[in-house]
């Protein structure tokens, strides 16, 4: 090892950061990947269907679908606007 | 029983045509049949790699048009009586190959290639997939850097979803990893992705290690595929890894940087 190592190994190595970020992305990538294709266009049906009855955002929705060994879960979450504004 | 090999990445400018020019040249010195075709359809350049780009008279899409025959298409290369090259078109209409048509050639030339090496374009359009679709085995060639290996990751999914084996529930495509333009010096400073980063990444089984090398762009100045040169680095690393393909045992060589004094010193090729 040469003197300069020293000063480079002093701050984080771009090396490890791009690592880093990679390996976050390809999860991400990787689990998105796995969900059914039908995915986007249910959550778009749901979301026509809450809007009949409540008053939501285009964003309220959310869908979510995860896969272990023994059983896949379909997570729907939705965020109800506030009391105050539905009073209105 | 012949086997396809695709050679595909996602992201361009990795190595690709270089990569399957020199492991089917490797294939053939073995003494195995061996033809490689160019899936880029308008962009074709396995020619100028391979140094036959004055012989194309007949290509892909002529024979898929049954305008000319295989065998008329099929150009034999100079260097190695065991090697064949089919070139791709030069034709501006993307939709000029298809599925079938593919699938057809792959067979006619399995009758008499125990291996065949498709050429994939960049990207994940039809040139790519059909470069994939049939494929046996996948050679992953990645530049040890964010983009490269992202769209490696992606073309993985690919493979596993899109496949003829994928879709038939077939045994799945057999996935390598080569790494290619790896610079070991720049591993060591922390500026580079190491292999082992890139296989904790992508989760694949190595091949090899190509190191950056001056013989590349060399070889392709010269229409030579660079395993012929085999006093370079480049070369070997890909003579090694048709061996290892071959199910040969060889250790990996390239990964740690040159040790040598003298050319550290004066910054050897």
């Amino acid at each position: 090892m040469s003197l300069l190592d020293y000063f480079k190994i002093s701050k984080e190595s771009t090396a490890s950061l791009a690592k880093e970020r990679l390996q976050i992305l390809v999860a991400h990538e990787r689990s998105s990947r796995n969900q059914p294709s039908y995915l986007p266009q249910m959550q778009k049906e749901l979301l026509e269907v809450i809007r009949k009855y409540i008053n939501v955002g285009q964003d309220a929705i959310s869908v979510s679908f995860e896969q272990d060994e023994d059983q896949e879960t379909l997570e729907l979450n939705i965020v109800l606007p506030d009391l105050q504004l539905k009073n209105t | 029983m012949a086997r396809i090999i695709v050679v595909t990445s996602g992201k361009g400018g990795v190595g690709k045509t270089t990569t399957s020019a020199a492991i089917a040249m490797g294939l053939a010195k073995k003494g195995h049949k061996t033809a490689v075709i160019d899936f880029d359809v308008g962009l074709r350049n396995l020619d100028l790699i391979m140094g036959c780009e004055r012989r194309v008279v007949y290509d892909f899409v002529n024979v898929i048009n049954g305008e000319a025959t295989l065998n008329q298409a099929l150009i034999r290369d100079k260097n190695c009586n065991q090697l064949y090259i089919l070139p791709a078109s030069q034709t501006r209409d993307k939709d000029a190959l298809s599925q079938e048509g593919v699938g057809k050639i792959l067979d006619e030339l399995k009758k008499e290639f125990k291996y065949i090496v498709c050429d994939s374009p960049a990207g994940i359009e039809k040139g790519a997939h059909l470069a994939m679709y049939y494929a046996d085995d996948a050679f992953i060639v990645t530049n040890p850097e964010v983009s490269s290996v992202r769209d490696s990751d992606r073309m993985l999914g690919i493979l596993s979803s899109k496949s003829r084996r994928a879709e038939l529930n077939e045994e799945p495509i057999k996935e390598y990893l080569l790494l290619s333009r790896y610079s070991p010096d720049r591993v060591k400073l922390g500026e580079m992705l190491s292999v082992e980063d890139v296989q904790d990444i992508l989760s694949l089984h190595l091949l090899g290690v190509i190191p950056e090398s001056k013989s590349v762009l060399n070889a392709s100045n010269s229409g030579m595929p660079v395993i012929l040169d085999e006093k370079s680095d480049a070369g070997q690393a890909y003579a090694d890894i048709v061996d290892r393909y071959l199910g040969e045992d060889r250790p990996h060589r390239f990964i740690d940087e040159d040790k040598g004094f003298f050319r550290k010193l004066f910054g050897g090729k």
